[in-house]
């Protein structure tokens, strides 16, 4: 049913968010689907790296985790925002256009992400894209 | 710009600063209600705590604190004239230094960075944040002002009796005129956000430290920037960008007023003024919840185009002729006459240089940290060559032009078309004014003033957007992601200051206070200047 499942991920906040990394697991496994995890960050250093090209690092370290830790097939995906404290718009684009996700599997304590989603943004995504999603309480 | 995993390049040698500190580590996470904010701890505390005990001051003491602060300002820019004379110099000739230096070849960001903004974007920003309200009022006024009385105590184009002085005299006085104006708009204001971005940008991308004024110190101060000499640097240039940002908000919005009065016969009441401050502020925080890209990004931009169309206008419908003769006289006088107005030794022509000069050295410096703050925000890609380049050289051929077009035709109106339309806000000083009056005598005179108002309440939100942003970042010790209602807070925050020294008094006294913190800034700035040196030296060539 679900071959392409996109999971928002905040590396400063993991351990608020892992219940719904086993959902998606736990899904992932059932559906023979791909797990991707999206991180945004910015150029300028932050409390995870110094530079985006460490986050990057930092993101495959956790999908490669979480890929043995669960056996799953999962694909780490970092982007880059000007401005990540608004960094919804990027991440939608980013699960329609590059990953073609059908899922979104995302903790409801992911800041900013999660705001956007269950306040106004949640209507429009659920009227302007085909993407089902789930969000982890 | 995104970028996936798999293209990661094996990682850049870097020149990272070797440091234990964590970005964040200081912070503190509490909820408010609903609202989770993310905020240093003591910084958010202090310049919080402190802005609202000064604007209480400002409000219940209001004649001590008139006193007091209305003293200090002026007290500063004459006995420490020459702390802010000798720094501006020290900018402009270091940034000029590392233009031709073989450090100008570095990258902010590293040698693989790539620019995020396009040049029309990038620029736009610059202005917005910089200066754009500033070229607004005074680009008519200051140029016919400094003319009329000009520095050196040089005759100015009106004799003793308010007669047209004789040719020479008048081409003299307005070339020392547009000399002494760009002085002020030129390379120095330039040079000294120039120097806080470039010390910002290279601390934080380069060096991966926390964006935030205290990395710059790193190799003066160690270890140490992350205690409380740091705490005291970032929250005192929060606090200067609160309280100047707020200030200017409530003294713009008696301007806009004026403007709204002047163009439209609406009664410039205090409940008009307090309308503006709230629109001002809803737009900004409509503004700053969209982001940088789709908030102050898009703002600056259309109001580059606004501006650029007005400047064109006055262009072909002003002075035309005369125009281009003041744009490269002024030039060439403002070469000649740089190391004069630069020297601060001597100086008897009290009115122009502690009027004018120090007074704007001190408020340049005062809004570095925001404005170079900012800038070293939006400028990742562009090595320090290119970037001295864009910042420093290109406003100032910028400014110079807006001069001559705006002040070039209010000039002319007076000498040549014997209008003192333009003369009388200088004497009755309503500088909100002389840009009304400049344009009555073009055609369309109410659908340009309508722009001229569009485009300072614009540039009032662009300002009030990345201000709060900056705000924001200092407070949350560096974090650019911290959630979005702590950007809202500072927006509104400075709406409310605003509106309630406008209605209880007391705008001017912070504003004095606000523009009194360029004294110490000025001391820590040209230290930055080591920084940036000491930075640059050690990043891969």
């Amino acid at each position: 049913m679900y071959s392409n499942i996109m999971v928002p991920v905040s590396l400063a906040h993991i351990d608020q968010i892992d219940k719904a990394l086993k959902v998606a697991a736990d899904l992932a496994r059932h559906y023979g689907a791909k797990v991707h995890y999206v991180g945004v960050t910015s150029a300028l250093p932050s409390e995870i790296a110094h530079n985006a090209e460490e986050y990057a690092e930092k993101l495959k370290a956790f999908a490669k985790q979480q890929a043995s830790t669960h056996n799953i097939n999962a694909e780490p995906h970092t982007l880059i925002s000007h401005d990540p404290a608004v960094d919804l718009d990027l991440i939608l684009e980013h699960a329609e256009v590059t990953i073609c996700a059908d899922l979104v599997v995302m903790a409801s304590h992911l800041p900013s992400f999660a705001d956007h989603l269950t306040g106004s943004h949640g209507g429009h995504l659920a009227s302007h894209s085909q993407i089902s999603v789930f969000v982890v309480r | 710009m995104t970028m996936s995993s798999e293209s990661q390049n094996p990682a850049a040698p870097s020149a990272e600063i070797d440091t234990d500190y964590l970005i964040g580590q200081d912070n503190i996470q509490p909820s408010i209600g609903p609202l989770k904010v993310d905020i240093h701890n003591p910084v958010f505390a202090l310049t919080a705590g402190s802005v609202i005990a000064l604007v209480l001051f400002c409000l219940i003491f209001d004649k001590i604190a008139a006193d007091i602060f209305g003293a200090l300002r002026p007290w500063l820019t004459t006995q420490f004239d020459w702390v802010f004379a000798i720094s501006m110099n020290i900018f402009v000739v270091f940034c000029l230094y590392l233009v031709v230096s073989p450090l100008g070849k570095i990258k902010i960001g590293g040698k693989s960075a790539t620019p995020e903004y396009s040049y029309p974007a990038w620029f736009s920003m610059l202005f917005a944040a910089g200066m754009g309200i500033g070229l607004v009022f005074y680009g008519v006024l200051e140029p016919l002002n400094h003319s009329l009385t000009p520095s050196f105590n040089q005759p100015g184009i009106l004799d003793a009796s308010g007669n047209i002085a004789d040719a020479a005299t008048v081409d003299a006085a307005i070339k020392l005129g547009m000399a002494s104006t760009i002085f002020h708009w030129g390379l120095h204001p330039w040079a000294c956000y120039s120097v806080v971005a470039l010390a910002l940008g290279i601390f934080a991308y380069n060096k991966g430290l926390p964006l935030t004024i205290r990395s710059a110190f790193y190799p003066i101060l160690g270890e140490r920037v992350w205690g409380w000499p740091g705490h005291l640097l970032d929250s005192l240039a929060a606090l200067a960008t609160l309280a100047g940002l707020a200030t200017s908000l409530g003294y713009g919005s008696s301007q806009a007023a004026a403007g709204l009065h002047y163009v439209f016969g609406i009664e410039a009441t205090v409940e008009l003024q307090v309308s503006i401050i709230i629109v001002v502020t809803g737009l900004a925080i409509t503004s700053v919840v969209r982001g940088l890209d789709g908030g102050v990004k898009i703002l600056s931009e259309a109001n580059m185009l606004l501006a650029l169309a007005l400047f064109l206008f006055v262009l072909i419908f002003g002075a035309t002729s005369g125009i281009l003769g003041i744009f490269v006289d002024g030039l060439v006088a403002y070469g000649v006459n740089l190391p004069a107005l630069s020297n601060w030794v001597g100086r008897d022509d009290g009115y122009y240089f502690h009027g004018w000069t120090t007074f704007y050295w001190a408020w340049w410096i005062a809004w570095s940290p925001f404005v170079g703050m900012f800038i070293a925000r939006v400028s990742l890609g562009r090595s320090v060559r290119e970037f001295i380049i864009c910042v420093l050289l290109i406003p100032t051929l910028a400014c110079v032009m807006w001069m001559a077009v705006f002040g070039g035709t209010a000039i002319s109106q007076l000498v040549n078309d014997g209008y003192t339309g333009v003369q009388q806000t200088i004497a009755n000083w309503t500088p909100e004014l002389s840009l009304f009056h400049m344009l009555e005598l073009l055609p369309l005179p109410l659908f340009t003033s309508v722009v001229g108002i569009v485009l300072v309440l614009v540039f009032f939100v662009t300002s009030s957007d990345s201000g709060s942003l900056v705000v924001d970042t200092i407070c949350a010790g560096g974090k650019v992601d911290a959630p979005m209602p702590q950007r809202v807070f500072w927006a509104s925050f400075e709406g409310l200051i605003a509106i309630a020294l406008l209605l209880g008094g007391g705008l001017g006294s912070l504003q004095a206070l606000a523009i009194a913190t360029g004294f110490p800034f000025a001391i820590v700035t040209v230290s930055m200047c080591y920084c940036i040196w000491q930075g640059l030296r050690t990043e891969p060539v």
